[in-house]
């Protein structure tokens, strides 16, 4: 395992994010249990039991080490646990924990490995192994990946186990009567003459057993919270606008703040004269900060007025400043010196291609912005040299590690409360508001600062989904594709956000090529190579990753190397998908969408496969041309999660995805002038509205194998069936994203 | 100069200018931040209210321009008796991250309070200015559908 955990340190791109500091190896700290971060600050007469679980007066909380950005991870954990613990769903209550290294997170390490999800190998494995190791060791927390349930299955459910263990040892204890007599009831202990004792009154006595490591768990046939759908704990508050978002953080004596930073991202401020909006209505303070100024007010939006009165004088940025520059960047990057991996290499591709017709094409896609609906926030207080933070952060350890950094405090002294975020979609993996955050409570120590960003901060201050040119060369032979050579060429999310954790970039990037390399095809002559553009405009992770564009990439090839056969290209999918449960989403979602029926006159249809985290989806998009444009009617998807935990939010996660997807494939897309983005709002930025929005049918299958998360898994494929059902309906074969550049939708 | 303000059947007093737009008074002078900041430009929808019944994106409103009541969604029901629309919202289990159904749900009950039984053309035009980035819209129309219901059979919204 030692030696298998330095291979990977050395070779591997840790991926998603890690935290800064110290990387200490040693089995011993494996083996070491972490630490109960919940033990540090615990008021008298409350009692956590694990980590996940605290019981005081008022009852259980369960405390979530996931951060809740709408997926509705805090009420998938709280079923994980009640359903263990045994206690009834309306009493149980979420927070979400502290950074601590018993939260880490294993699953996200573990599909960052060179290996294709489906790869059972020993090697496969024991990499994933050791990539577990380094979670527990860094230790990372981050929210992202759909890794969440994969991580915290049977984490959660021994949590809840563990702890109704202890109640019941104490109850037993308390009674005189052996355990095996006693039986659990909705938040009590019941003995075999009916007395009652709740949890509550058993806590302080069960703090004192000793917690069996691994307790039986229930068999699937004993659930009762478990596979069926569940009111989501945050629901009410989510309507009647009680719910707290780290932008409604309200502390005592509090002021507001905004920033405006160099528009290129990460260039220097050269000089900048504040005079005129010092003297505006309620200005207290205007500041510097590397690359930008802060305003501080006593109230948000004449921080936000002030601001734009700062007259300021940015440096140019050290890289393309425009897009014909950055997608040039990307496009000479495709050689032999930039080659960052080949994760496939089956059959003999330059063998296969030699000769006969071979189709060629080039894709692709632009740069994105998260634009999730709550801007970048932060509240911080620095106080009696200690930093508290409030924010709705992904990744909290890092979010910790760098604003102590920027407060030069030791991170033990740092506190991050992590909020409801009002969307995530990997934007707040990243803690640059949070290190302005602490860097205004240095400026204001003892005065707690709440820091809101103007959308159009939000929007042009984003890291980016990098834009990415595929180029690609199949061949067919008779109605089969029998040669596939994938090239892929863009900037690496992991070598820019390691960078700023203070991480080396070391061996490939698989996020580069993820979707590409890894899809389960029998093409007997198939090959991806990864190039990495030099390190230029910051960027980072979004919603499924490289899939999100890989994704396209190859469903729309497949599709043109159907029609080039003469086969319909849902059978020709069907024809090389070597992996069962693949095969069964691709039928089901035939069956679903009448795949085969004729359609009147302007209508199409178009189907794309796709396994994103291990998880196969299918999805088919229907479409109807009028004299304004596309619309588009409907979307069918199958989806194999392997153990549905939720069917109804399970339901909203690929809806979700689906709507995402296809604001990305009609219109998303960020271009540079002067190292400016030049979309600044939803006016120029536009997502689907609600008159765009297909309806959306899900089916989900069990196959039986691992579980696993789809909070990314809805999203690849809609691009492809998209442009495929148009290339349908019209006969227009599109190579570039967005959609909108060559064709209007209504 | 002192600015009368009605908000959820309470009246203020405040010392600000009329140019800063209703979200900021009712966020961080008031208190009130159900009422949500998306965009600052009308184009998102978060921030919208009712000023006498009627949907308005509280961002671009001037204070100074407001003269009838305000109602934001901490008015709109109580925990004990939720408005119908809020009900239909989590029969529906219609939020995800939630940052923009505050919006969602005042722009859905002033539609209603409007149209009694509004088609999906009718939910396409009173919902087509607020956005959900988590793609929620599919759960809108339905509860928005079952919300028009509920008002139906008690008669009032």
């Amino acid at each position: 395992m030692g030696k298998l955990a330095t291979i990977a340190r050395r070779t591997f791109l840790i991926g998603s994010a890690a935290a800064v500091g110290g990387v200490a190896f040693g089995v011993y700290k494996v083996r070491q249990t972490a630490p109960n971060p919940l033990l540090g600050d615990l008021p008298q007469g409350i009692t956590a039991l694990t980590p996940y679980v605290r019981i005081d007066g008022q009852g259980v909380t369960l405390i979530a080490p996931r951060a809740e950005m709408g997926q509705g991870i805090h009420t998938t954990l709280a079923a994980l646990v009640a359903e263990e613990l045994d206690v009834a769903w309306d009493s149980i209550r979420v927070e979400h924990g502290p950074p601590g290294a018993a939260y880490y997170n294993r699953a996200v390490m573990e599909h960052n490995v060179p290996f294709a999800d489906l790869d059972q190998s020993v090697t496969a494995e024991a990499m994933r192994g050791a990539m577990g190791v380094m979670a527990k060791l860094l230790p990372i927390q981050v929210t992202g990946g759909s890794s969440n349930v994969v991580d915290l299955f049977d984490r959660m459910r021994t949590a809840g186990a563990a702890a109704r263990f202890a109640l019941v040892a104490a109850a037993a204890q308390k009674l005189g009567l052996p355990a095996a007599q006693l039986k659990t009831d909705n938040g009590s202990v019941l003995a075999p003459d009916g007395q009652r004792l709740t949890y509550v009154e058993l806590a302080p006595a069960a703090a004192g057993i000793d917690l069996p490591a691994s307790p039986p768990l229930k068999a699937r046939e004993q659930w009762r919270y478990l596979g069926k759908s569940m009111p989501r704990v945050d629901m009410v508050a989510k309507c009647n606008g009680t719910a707290t978002f780290g932008i409604d953080v309200r502390l005592p004596g509090m002021v507001f703040a905004t920033v405006r930073m160099n528009p290129a991202m990460g260039a220097a401020l050269l000089r900048f004269d504040a005079t005129a909006a010092k003297t505006m209505r309620g200005v207290l303070k205007v500041i510097e900060l590397p690359g930008g100024v802060a305003v501080i007010a006593n109230n948000t939006w004449r921080a936000f007025q002030a601001v734009q009165a700062v007259q300021c004088e940015w440096a140019e940025p050290g890289y393309p400043a425009s897009t014909a520059a950055a997608m040039e960047a990307i496009t000479a990057s495709m050689t032999d010196k930039h080659r960052d991996s080949r994760l496939r290499d089956d059959g003999d591709v330059d063998k296969a291609l030699a000769g006969g017709t071979v189709l060629e094409a080039e894709y692709r896609v632009p740069f994105l912005a998260h634009a999730t609906m709550e801007p970048m926030n932060a509240v911080a207080l620095l106080k009696d040299g200690k930093l508290d933070i409030w924010a709705g952060v992904q990744n909290p350890t890092a979010a910790r590690d760098l604003a102590a950094k920027a407060a030069g405090l030791d991170a033990a002294h740092v506190h991050v409360h992590v909020m409801l975020m009002g969307g995530g979609f990997g934007r707040r993996l990243e803690s640059d508001y949070v290190v302005q955050a602490a860097q205004l409570a240095v400026a204001m120590t003892g005065t707690p600062v709440k820091l809101t960003w103007r959308r159009e901060e939000d929007m042009t201050l984003d890291f980016y989904r990098p834009a990415a040119v595929a180029r690609l060369r199949g061949a067919t032979a008779g109605k089969q594709a029998h040669a596939l050579d994938v090239r892929v060429a863009s900037l690496s999310p992991a070598e820019s956000n390691l960078g700023r954790l203070g991480l080396p970039a070391m061996g490939p990037d698989t996020k580069i090529i993820e979707g590409a390399f890894d899809q389960p095809y029998g093409i007997a002559n198939y090959r991806a190579t990864a190039y990495r553009t030099p390190a230029g405009r910051p960027v980072s992770y979004t919603r499924s990753v490289g899939n999100s564009y890989n994704g396209f990439f190859i469903e729309s090839f497949i599709d043109e190397l159907a029609a080039q056969a003469g086969d319909d290209p849902l059978r020709m999918r069907l024809a090389l998908l070597t992996h069962e449960p693949s095969r069964k989403v691709l039928s089901a979602v035939a069956s679903m969408s009448a795949w085969g029926q004729p359609m009147a006159a302007g209508r199409g249809r178009g189907v794309a496969f796709h396994l994103c985290r291990g998880v196969p989806v299918a999805q088919v998009v229907e479409i109807t041309v009028t004299k304004d444009g596309v619309k588009i009617d409907k979307v069918f998807v199958a989806v194999d999660v392997g153990t549905t935990l939720d069917p109804r939010n399970l339901e909203a996660q690929l809806q979700s995805g689906v709507i995402f997807g296809l604001s990305a494939a009609l219109y998303g897309e960020i271009t540079f002038a002067k190292g400016a983005a030049e979309q600044t709002n939803f006016h120029d930025y536009p997502v689907l509205r609600m008159q765009q929005a297909p309806q959306i049918t899900v089916k989900v299958l069990e196959g039986g194998g691992a579980i696993r998360g789809v909070g990314e898994t809805g999203v690849p494929p809609v691009a492809p069936a998209l442009a495929n059902a148009i290339y349908q309906a019209t006969g227009r074969r599109i190579r570039e994203l967005p959609l909108r550049k060559h064709i209007a939708f209504v | 100069m002192d600015m009368k303000l009605t908000v959820n059947g309470t009246s203020h007093a405040i010392d600000i200018e009329p140019e800063m737009p209703l979200l900021w008074v009712l966020r961080d002078e008031l208190n009130l931040p159900g009422t949500k900041f998306g965009c600052g430009m009308a184009q998102c929808g978060a921030c919208t209210v009712h000023v006498d019944g009627n949907a308005v994106r509280s961002c671009v409103t001037p204070v100074g321009s407001v003269s009838g009541a305000v109602t934001t969604v901490e008015g709109l029901g109580t925990p004990t008796t939720l408005h119908a629309v809020q009900a239909a919202w989590i029969e529906h289990q219609v939020a995800q991250c939630g940052y923009c159904q505050s919006g969602q749900i005042m722009s859905a009950a002033a539609l209603l309070q409007t149209n009694r039984a509004p088609t999906d053309a009718d939910i396409d035009e009173a919902m087509s200015g607020n956005l959900c980035r988590c793609g929620a819209y599919p759960r809108i129309r339905a509860a928005i559908h079952d919300a028009a219901r509920r008002v139906q059979r008690t008669g009032g919204a």
